[in-house]
């Protein structure tokens, strides 16, 4: 039962990627690989992973191919011209995916045969937790401070500040001097009339 | 349960069209970064298979970083698409030649 859930979810995979490299529509490439997420994510289910199925799935179908969506669907982009060229590098891409399955076939095919080790039982999630945080704790802030710098700079990236809204500058601010603003005269006093 | 072999072999086919995917659509950024990302997923697919069968977490834990580079990646790939498109409109990768001396 298990070995055909695996290969029913393989041929899924393998289906659905290979429908995001030849659809038209990048739309329909970007929902083939929200589908290819999710079969791969059900093969990490029978590998007994299933915090990181969990986090396959909210992260990247959740936000990064919305994400892909958004960028997709708000830029106007003529796709027509993207796809000229396709017919011409085909029969380059499939030499080149064949040699590289050709090669890895061969190494994996030569590997000894490792059975499958008792995983301790419990919950997947408490277990890497508890490596997570003893362990493995300055990579894991390293990679929170890296999803920082990606907020910033995607932020500093795109943003692109109102030519029309008027902002406070506080350098100029700062610098200004009563001498700019303030301007003292001397006049002779009037008379009242 | 499948043996190790057969989890590597789907990660390798998904490597490979991932790989091809690449040439085949050599002038359409959007895809290609998808591709990146589908070579991201096999190679998780890999540490996870190896994971399992050494009965070893070392390999979830570095899935898990992989998944937050990648997430990273992907998120400055687009705005830095983003902000091509606004500057040449277009994300063809014949036209980003601006730098090519």
């Amino acid at each position: 039962m298990i070995k055909f859930t695996f290969y029913l979810f393989s041929l899924v995979l393998i289906f659905a990627a290979s429908r995001v490299i030849t659809v038209k529509n990048p739309v329909h490439a970007a929902l083939f690989l929200v589908l290819t997420f999710f079969s791969s994510a059900a093969i990490w289910l029978l590998l007994q992973a299933e915090f990181l199925a969990m986090v396959l799935i909210l992260v990247y179908v959740g936000a990064v191919m919305v994400l892909f969506l958004f960028v997709l669907m708000m830029l106007n982009i003529n796709f027509d011209t993207l796809r000229e060229g396709f017919v011409r590098h085909l029969p380059l891409a499939i030499f080149v995916g064949l040699v590289i399955l050709a090669e890895m076939v061969l190494v994996v095919g030569a590997w000894d045969h490792a059975m499958p080790t008792e995983v301790a039982a419990g919950s997947n999630t408490a277990a890497l937790g508890s490596i997570l945080y003893t362990e493995y704790v300055y990579p894991f802030e390293i990679a929170a401070a890296i999803l920082l710098v990606a907020m910033i700079a995607a932020i500093a990236l795109t943003m692109r500040p109102h030519t029309r809204a008027k902002y406070q500058k506080p350098e100029q601010q700062v610098k200004v001097r009563r001498e700019d603003r303030l301007r003292i005269i001397k006049m002779d006093a009037e008379t009242k009339d | 349960m499948p043996e190790l072999n057969e989890f590597l072999i789907v990660a390798a086919v998904l490597f490979c069209i991932s790989a091809a995917g690449i040439f085949l659509n050599r002038k359409n950024l959007l895809i290609i970064l998808m591709c990146i990302e589908l070579m991201l997923l096999s190679v998780n697919m890999n540490f996870i298979a190896f994971s399992y069968f050494n009965a070893d977490l070392a390999g979830q834990v570095f899935v898990f970083f992989i998944l937050t580079v990648a997430a990273a990646e992907s998120a400055i790939g687009l705005a830095i698409l983003i902000i091509l498109f606004r500057n040449k409109y277009s994300i063809n990768v014949d036209d980003i030649n601006t730098m090519k001396g």
